[in-house]
């Protein structure tokens, strides 16, 4: 459980987010939506410990996160960035850095290291990528990798940055289904999303930001019918229902 | 040609990373031998070996033991540092093109080396310390600028490039007003290996051994800082301390290096360069190759610098750019054609 009590981030003389107050629950898959500089980015890079507060708090398991070490916040809430440099090593050895918060005395991975590596890489369906060099990777092949790093960390959240950016419609698909599955098997699972016709049909709950403001948080359904998406993004939105559930598209 | 086309870690690579290895064991031995054995005056390598446990000629174990063991020393301990703090400073600022001798590494310890040389030239360990601070502070300086100005790899690069250029007017200043400072100033700032002792490789000796096991036990944190700063936090690490960390090491090592061979350029960059498309990028393996292949690369250059016009020499530093550079260009073209390797 992750909760956000009136959280400001920025920097000196220019605050990116303002005063945020949330709660995450485990097992949902939670969308963060807004226009560019809303403090999408900065909200994700704050709960993973790596920008710091201004003010406010932030809670893990109703702890503060300034208690625990840059180690034990990794083993609590993976984060995945928009971009990365790309190293010229197996998938397998990526997905293996997803160990590096357990490594410990005399700092050689263990068994249960690789084994926790091979069970992230069958549950993203990439064991046939294993030994494949990362930049021989299409966009697609290499986020799964990087969401069995993730995996391969062990822990309760997974926050992603525009996990679909720069993807194919099929990328697209698989990694939001993956995502999906996860959150059904307990994580949660924080996405920055650009695609608001994608967040609406795939998260349990958006966060709409406005200028480092939380607009509004709530269902898809609940901001589908408050058009509340619409006013901040200036986009229109419509939907049809389908055997599949409700497809949405721009009007 | 198989050892290009096996640049990815996978299964097998294990054994393919120890074959890299014994083969630069091998050559860098060969290389040994070979430096020992000719040069001006061609020693039979029976008579070498000989020479070595404790027999032979005096005039034999004169040139062995005060002339080419020494150098060959300096070689093999500059070879090795210079490739591996290459190795380190690519890694930490996920660069590339950043190595010793372009981010300002080499010339703060060049200055620094010529500055103690003038001022305090009787202290053994005062010159590899003051390179090692020079180092540190043409790191630090260089580091300080670009997240000034963008913190962008090219600014970086940029910056480095004139942090040198006011370090080496430094050197040349204090030259001009004390030439008799720096012992052989060309060797110095082409980088060579003459008039090398033991006593004065002793300091440099154990520095770079204790930095290079330093940076051996650090090539998990390394490998990580490869993935960007971000990518590093997320998983745990403190990048800022450990990268501050790292290039403290890499300048230790370089310059230790520009304490024996002056201000020797290019191994820093094309070692790494090579080793990376033979054994991939993880740091471990990277940094061990490295080490070997730059203590290979320098010995064979030394002898044929020594070799090529005997008995005259050709300072080692233009035999490295004269080797090595179209070497590096052959690389690059090679890239063009295979860009995943």
């Amino acid at each position: 459980m992750i909760q956000i009590k009136n959280l400001c981030v920025g920097y000196p003389g220019w605050p990116v987010l303002k005063h945020a107050t949330l709660e995450l629950t485990p097992g949902k898959v939670v969308a963060i939506l807004g226009p560019n500089g809303s403090g999408k980015s900065t909200m994700l890079k704050a709960i993973a410990g790596i920008l710091p507060k201004t003010s406010g708090d932030i809670l893990l398991d109703a702890q503060p996160l300034e208690r625990f070490s840059p180690r034990e916040i990794a083993k609590k809430v993976a984060y995945l960035p928009q971009s990365r440099v790309v190293p010229n090593i197996s998938a397998r050895r990526m997905v293996l850095h997803g160990r590096f918060p357990y490594l410990a005395y005399p700092r050689h991975y263990g068994k249960r290291d690789w084994d926790m590596v091979e069970t992230a890489l069958s549950r993203v369906g990439a064991e046939d990528l294993a030994e494949r060099a990362l930049p021989t990777l299409s966009g697609g092949q290499r986020q799964k990798i990087y969401l069995a790093m993730a995996l391969a960390q062990d822990t309760q959240t997974i926050l992603m940055d525009e996990p679909t950016t720069y993807l194919d419609m099929n990328c697209q698909l698989e990694v939001m289904a993956l995502v999906s599955h996860l959150a059904k098997e307990g994580k949660t699972m924080i996405l920055v999303l650009h695609d608001l016709c994608m967040a609406l049909q795939h998260a349990d709950q958006i966060i709409l930001l406005q200028d480092g403001k939380v607009m509004y948080c709530g269902t898809p359904e609940e901001l589908y019918q408050n058009h509340s998406i619409e006013d901040v993004m200036k986009v229109r939105i419509g939907r049809i229902s389908t055997t599949l559930g409700w497809r949405y598209f721009y009007l | 040609m198989k050892i290009f086309q096996k640049s990815c870690m996978g299964p097998g690579s294990k054994k393919y990373f120890l074959e890299t290895v014994v083969s630069l064991v091998v050559l860098t031995s060969a290389a040994s031998l070979a430096s020992l054995t000719f040069g001006a005056v061609d020693i039979p390598i029976q008579e070498v070996i000989s020479v070595l446990f404790g027999h032979g000629e005096e005039l034999q174990r004169q040139i062995i033991f005060l002339a080419r063991l020494p150098r060959l020393f300096g070689c093999l301990l500059a070879g090795t540092a210079l490739a591996t703090s290459g190795v380190i400073i690519q890694g930490v600022l996920s660069n590339p093109l950043a190595a010793p001798n372009i981010i300002g590494v080499n010339a703060g310890a060049g200055l620094a080396v010529a500055l103690c040389s003038t001022f305090v030239p009787a202290l053994g360990l005062a010159i590899p310390l003051a390179a090692f601070c020079g180092a540190m502070l043409g790191t630090l300086l260089v580091l300080l600028i670009s997240e000034r100005a963008g913190a962008s790899r090219i600014t970086l690069i940029l910056a480095g490039v004139a942090m040198s250029s006011i370090f080496s007017a430094g050197i040349d200043a204090v030259l001009t007003f004390f030439p008799d400072a720096l012992n052989g100033y060309s060797d110095f700032r082409i980088g060579g290996v003459k008039n090398l002792s033991m006593s004065r490789l002793a300091p440099a000796f154990w520095i770079i051994l204790f930095t290079l096991l330093v940076a051996l036990s650090l090539s998990n944190e390394l490998d990580l800082l490869m993935l960007g700063g971000e990518s590093a936090q997320s998983l745990g690490l403190p990048a800022k301390q450990m990268r501050l960390l790292l290039l403290a090491v890499a300048a230790a090592l370089a310059g230790a290096a520009v304490s024996i061979v002056g201000l020797l350029g290019f191994v820093g960059l094309l070692v790494p360069h090579i080793m990376r498309r033979l054994v991939g990028e993880e740091s471990f393996p990277l940094l061990l190759s490295s080490a070997l292949g730059g203590a290979a690369l320098l010995t064979i250059c030394d002898l044929v610098s020594r070799l090529l016009f005997a008995p005259f020499e050709l300072p080692l530093g233009i035999v490295l750019s004269l080797m090595g550079g179209p070497f590096f260009l052959w690389l690059l073209f090679r890239q063009k054609r295979r860009p995943h390797l």
